[in-house]
Formats: C-alpha cells, sequence, structure tokens
C-alpha cells in the first residue's frame, strides 16, 4: 500500500511539473515586445545595442554638462533625441503607450519623470524642420520594420 | 634679389595682406558693433561657460515707463510662463512702481533675479541644486531640486518661485516642473547662442533702449562702458553681493 501511495504521489508530481513547465512555455518563446516607431533620422547617434543599455547614462551625463556648464553639443540632448523620436501620430515621445520612450517604459515598468519637466514633443521651429525631413525619409524607409523592435527580436532568437 | 621665386613670394605676401587689410575694413565699415560682439563672444556648443566672462545687466529706470511691460511678457513668452500674478504664479521678471513718499518721486523699473557674485540663494541650497555658473548666471538645477524653498526665504529680491502645479507643454528650451524653484536664468539658452535675454530683446526692439545686456569682465563692451560713465546702483548694496544686475536713476 505504501509504495502504491508513493507512486502515486510521484505521478502527481510530474503531472503538476508538465502543467506548470506549459504554462511557463509561451513567456519563455517571448512575450509580446514593445514595438517601436523608427526615427526620423537615417540612423541614432549611437549603436541601437548601446543605445538600449547606455541612453540613461549619456542622458545623465549630457543634462549636468548642459546644466552646469553651459555645453550644448547636440548629439546626446534629449531635445535631440526627441526630435527624431517624436510619434508620427502623436507628435510626442511619451503621449501613449506605443510612442518610443513610453513604449519599452511601460513594457519594462519604469516611471519616467523627465516628462515631469522636459517637453515631450519638439518645439514649432523643429516640428517644421522635421516633416520636411520625416517626407524624404518615409518614402526610402516606408517599408522597413519599426527600427529598435527587429533588432529586440532579433537579440532574442 | 632678381630671382623670379623670390619676387612671386614677395607678390604673395603683398597680396595676402591686401586681403587681410581689406576684410578688416570691410568688416569695421559695414557692421562693426555686430562684428565685435560676435568676435568677443561668440562660444562654440563644446566649450564650457567661462569666469572670463561675468554677464550682468543695466536698467535704466528713467527710460523704464511706468504703464509698459514688454519685457515681462517677452519673458513669459519665451519662458513659457503663464503670465498669470497670483501667489502661486511663477514670474520671473515683474515691473514695480516705487514711490518716494517724501517728495512724491515716481519710479518704475523691472524686477528679476538679480545673479548675485555671492548669491544667498545658492549659500542655503541644502542638495546644491542651486548654483552659480562660471560666468556669474544663477541657476536651479532641477534635476535636484527638492523644492525645500529655503532659497526663496533667503532671497533678497523676491526672486524666486516655486511650481505649485503640474504643467504641460513647456519650450522644449526651458523645462521647468511642479516641485522646483524657478527664477530668471537670464535667458541662458539664448546667451549660449550669442543672443540676448528676451527682456532686453524686447525693450530694445520697442525703442525704449532701458535695458542693458553684456559682460562685466570686458571693459570694451557696451554695458562696462556705461557703467564706466554714468552713476548705477545695487539694490539692497549693503548685503555685499554684488548684483549682476545694476539700475539706473534710482
Amino acid at each position: 500500500m505504501a509504495r502504491l501511495a508513493n507512486w502515486l504521489r510521484l505521478a502527481a508530481l510530474g503531472v503538476a511539473t508538465t502543467i506548470m513547465v506549459a504554462a511557463a512555455f509561451p513567456a519563455a518563446a517571448g512575450v509580446d515586445l514593445p514595438k517601436l516607431e523608427k526615427g526620423k533620422g537615417e540612423k541614432c547617434v549611437e549603436d541601437t545595442q548601446f543605445m538600449r543599455k547606455n541612453h540613461m547614462d549619456l542622458l545623465k551625463h549630457q543634462r549636468d554638462e548642459t546644466m552646469r556648464k553651459g555645453i550644448r553639443t547636440t548629439k546626446h540632448s534629449l531635445k535631440k533625441c526627441v526630435e527624431c523620436h517624436a510619434s508620427e501620430k502623436t507628435g510626442s515621445v511619451a503621449a501613449t503607450k506605443e510612442d518610443f520612450c513610453a513604449a519599452c517604459h511601460s513594457y519594462a515598468s519604469v516611471k519616467l519623470d523627465c516628462w515631469d519637466c522636459h517637453a515631450t514633443k519638439p518645439g514649432a521651429q523643429q516640428v517644421k524642420k522635421s516633416t520636411s525631413n520625416s517626407s524624404r525619409v518615409t518614402k526610402s524607409a516606408s517599408s522597413v520594420s519599426p527600427l529598435m523592435a527587429s533588432s529586440i527580436s532579433g537579440g532574442n532568437q | 634679389m632678381n630671382n623670379p621665386s623670390e619676387n612671386n613670394v614677395d607678390k604673395m605676401e603683398d597680396r595676402r595682406n591686401f586681403l587681410k587689410v581689406g576684410a578688416m575694413v570691410a568688416g569695421a565699415t559695414v557692421a562693426p558693433g555686430v562684428l565685435f560682439y560676435g568676435v568677443a563672444h561668440s562660444r562654440a556648443p563644446e566649450e564650457a561657460a567661462s569666469i572670463g566672462v561675468r554677464w550682468g545687466m543695466l536698467i535704466d529706470s528713467a527710460k523704464c515707463g511706468d504703464e509698459c511691460d514688454d519685457c515681462v511678457t517677452a519673458c513669459n513668452t519665451e519662458n513659457g510662463l503663464s503670465g498669470e500674478t497670483g501667489p502661486q504664479d511663477t514670474q520671473y521678471i515683474r515691473k514695480l512702481n516705487i514711490k518716494d513718499l517724501r517728495n512724491g518721486r515716481v519710479h518704475s523699473l523691472p524686477m528679476l533675479c538679480q545673479h548675485c557674485e555671492n548669491p544667498p540663494c545658492v549659500d542655503v541650497c541644502p542638495t546644491g541644486a542651486s548654483m552659480k555658473r562660471a560666468d556669474g548666471i544663477v541657476l536651479v538645477d532641477r534635476h535636484i531640486c527638492i523644492g525645500c524653498r529655503y532659497c526663496m526665504m533667503a532671497c533678497p529680491y523676491k526672486a524666486r518661485s516655486f511650481v505649485h502645479e503640474p504643467l504641460t507643454d513647456q519650450n522644449p528650451e526651458v523645462p521647468r516642473g511642479k516641485g522646483c524653484v524657478e527664477s530668471c536664468t537670464f535667458c541662458v539658452q539664448r546667451v549660449d547662442r550669442d543672443e540676448e535675454p528676451a527682456c532686453v530683446e524686447a525693450c530694445n526692439a520697442n525703442g525704449h533702449q532701458a535695458m542693458l545686456f553684456g559682460d562685466l569682465m570686458d571693459p570694451e563692451s557696451a554695458i562696462s562702458q556705461a557703467l564706466k560713465t554714468h552713476a548705477s546702483t545695487e539694490v539692497r548694496a549693503d548685503l555685499g553681493l554684488n548684483t549682476g544686475v545694476r539700475y539706473q536713476g534710482i
């Protein structure tokens, strides 16, 4: 009897494990990753992988340089990020959960304080400039998949 | 001496000198003020603000009209301020009309952050958010401001405001938000690209010429020359703050 009980217990454990693994499997295969809009420019100022890992450090460094010393280089400035990555639909980087910054940050559940003070939209002058740029870029790149979405799935495989 | 190549070199030298002199004459005659201003102050974007410059302002209250608030309007537009003047609203610059009760004489003047050399707001700041830039512009680093408002209490000019409510649609060049203290920045974003603060530009554009902005360290600048020629006053000079904003006629 004891043997049978042991055997049953083992079988139950096996079944439970199978169920759990099966339930976990879709997650392992990949939850829907954020789909990001392609920026307006030709390419980002740094490599995509590098930006994904280090953009916060670049921005923090730049903020202190600009704020404290008055150094206003544009390569890593938040304003330039916004000009390039503002959504075609909303004109913003964080108005909806699909917009460039909000897409990843809501996915990763990281709250952004940047937009409490900084504008999420390019200024009036920049909008004019970027629309003329974007029409040129979209023509050539309309079939290209979203900038980071493609590389994110690439990284997972 | 008659070597042809040497002659050529001489000619080249002559030509070079001629062009140099020509360029200088042309520059001086076409737009002397603009040219010299540009040469004196232009700073590359990657270059930090220098301790060799101190930005200052001279305000002539005799030329400042009682009813005029062009400087205030320009400031509000540039910095994205609401223009409301309630106790909880931000004002970077405000117009004061002061009357001497003994003789009835009335002054009108704009009051703004005085960009002190020894700013009390910077002294009292517990986090280092309140700071003076190398070129003398006093700023609040909103990234580390905790909104304690000690600086507002320390400022003898009542120049600082606190943002009480969440803001939207800020000017991309002037980030500002709830929970931080703020004040006049001398339009630092404009100064860094070689422009005058919005208030000065508006005052001059409208023909009042009551405000003069420039480098106090440069003896040739218009403001240094004016300070050398005319008597000027610091508001609350007794505090020994050595303000960057000076007044004439008060």
